[in-house]
């Protein structure tokens, strides 16, 4: 059987990367971009839903999607520090976005041949819509770090700062060598330098998060917490 | 977004290059003319415009403003400095005269029935 753990801590990822994109809506450089983002984040929002829910039927203890997305504190938070991190500008936010779709990509592929039914059609679902996150961000990231001196530097940036936070991506489920293969490319083509290979920030699999998170949570859950089971 | 982007006057190709070069901020990115087919068998159609910085970006960002709802199978973008559009004054001179030949237009026999998108 399926391992709850398992099944949450990728609908926390999902969760998480959606509320932090929602923060682009309006703010985007472009009316175009702005749309964009937001489809990728109500994307992530989907498929957050769907495992969440199913999460909370394996676990059997009657949390439902909006008990689990709510109702929770950071520490019971199992999403990886990446989707937490601020968006920063522009270039971290496509360099997050690549460095997560890069992964959730392989991740939902290999998932789709799962023997559990349901997450594999979860997951049958979810690959296709990460196929285009994928494709978003590479073509950013190749346009901004192969683009004018400012853009260059602040993907490089962005590529930089994020590196480390990547290594965590693979403790729960091992899609390195696919991530890797993807990753190089872009940033080649982006005429990038791939970062070295340093010491990696954990703690998120298990509930340590930083201090990001707090703040993010607090602003995802306020208007639930104050009016339990409020609606539309 | 509007029929007003496509003018009747376009700037020279070059000349709209040239700009584009100069000025790289946000609000000279070219405009593009979208056109979807909505499913196989019928012509693409112009949805609406938008603003990008390359013929790619601007089919993926056809494809979040224009198709998100399933609307096609097939994007076309077309940069809009690219299109010549008839003049508004020229409107009489190019149109009216279509308007008494009854003869041009197919209503004096019968379509079969069954038979589509006559």
């Amino acid at each position: 059987m399926t391992d709850v753990a398992f099944v949450l801590a990728l609908g926390d990822d999902a969760l998480i990367a959606a509320q932090r994109l929602g923060e682009w809506s309006s703010r985007a450089p472009s009316i175009e971009e702005d749309i964009a983002l937001a489809n990728i984040a109500l994307d992530q929002l989907g498929v957050a839903r769907l495992l969440l829910t199913y999460a909370g039927e394996l676990e059997g203890q009657g949390r439902d999607e909006d008990a689990l997305a709510y109702l929770r504190d950071d520490h019971e938070f199992t999403n990886v520090h990446l989707v937490e991190l601020d968006n920063g500008d522009f270039a971290v936010t496509m360099a997050k976005l690549l460095f997560l779709s890069a992964y959730q990509k392989p991740l939902y592929d290999e998932l789709a041949a799962s023997p559990d039914e349901r997450l594999a059609g979860i997951a049958g679902k979810a690959r296709k819509e990460s196929a285009y996150h994928l494709d978003h961000s590479a073509q950013w990231t190749v346009r901004l770090g192969d683009g004018t001196e400012e853009s260059r530097r602040r993907m490089q940036a962005a590529v930089d700062r994020l590196w480390p936070y990547t290594y965590e991506l693979f403790e729960t489920y091992d899609v390195r060598p696919q991530w890797t293969a993807t990753v190089e490319d872009v940033l080649a083509r982006a005429t990038l330098e791939r970062p070295a290979d340093s010491q990696a920030p954990t703690g998120g699999r298990h509930g340590v998060h930083t201090e990001a998170m707090s703040y993010l949570l607090g602003e995802m859950q306020v208007l639930h917490r104050a009016h339990p089971g409020a609606r539309w | 977004m509007s029929e007003d982007s496509v003018r009747p006057a376009p700037k020279h190709l070059a000349a709209v290059a040239e700009d584009a070069q100069e000025q790289p901020a946000r609000r000279d990115w070219p405009l593009w003319e979208v056109f979807v087919r909505p499913r196989r068998g019928l012509s693409h159609g112009h949805v609406g415009s938008l603003h990008a910085p390359d013929a790619e970006m601007a089919v993926r960002n056809a494809r979040d403003l224009y198709t998100r709802r399933g609307e096609g199978v097939s994007i076309w973008v077309v940069p809009s400095y690219a299109i010549t559009a008839s003049s508004p004054d020229e409107k009489d001179a190019f149109f009216d005269p279509a308007a008494d030949k009854v003869y041009r237009h197919p209503t004096f026999y019968e379509v079969p029935e069954g038979a589509a998108h006559i």
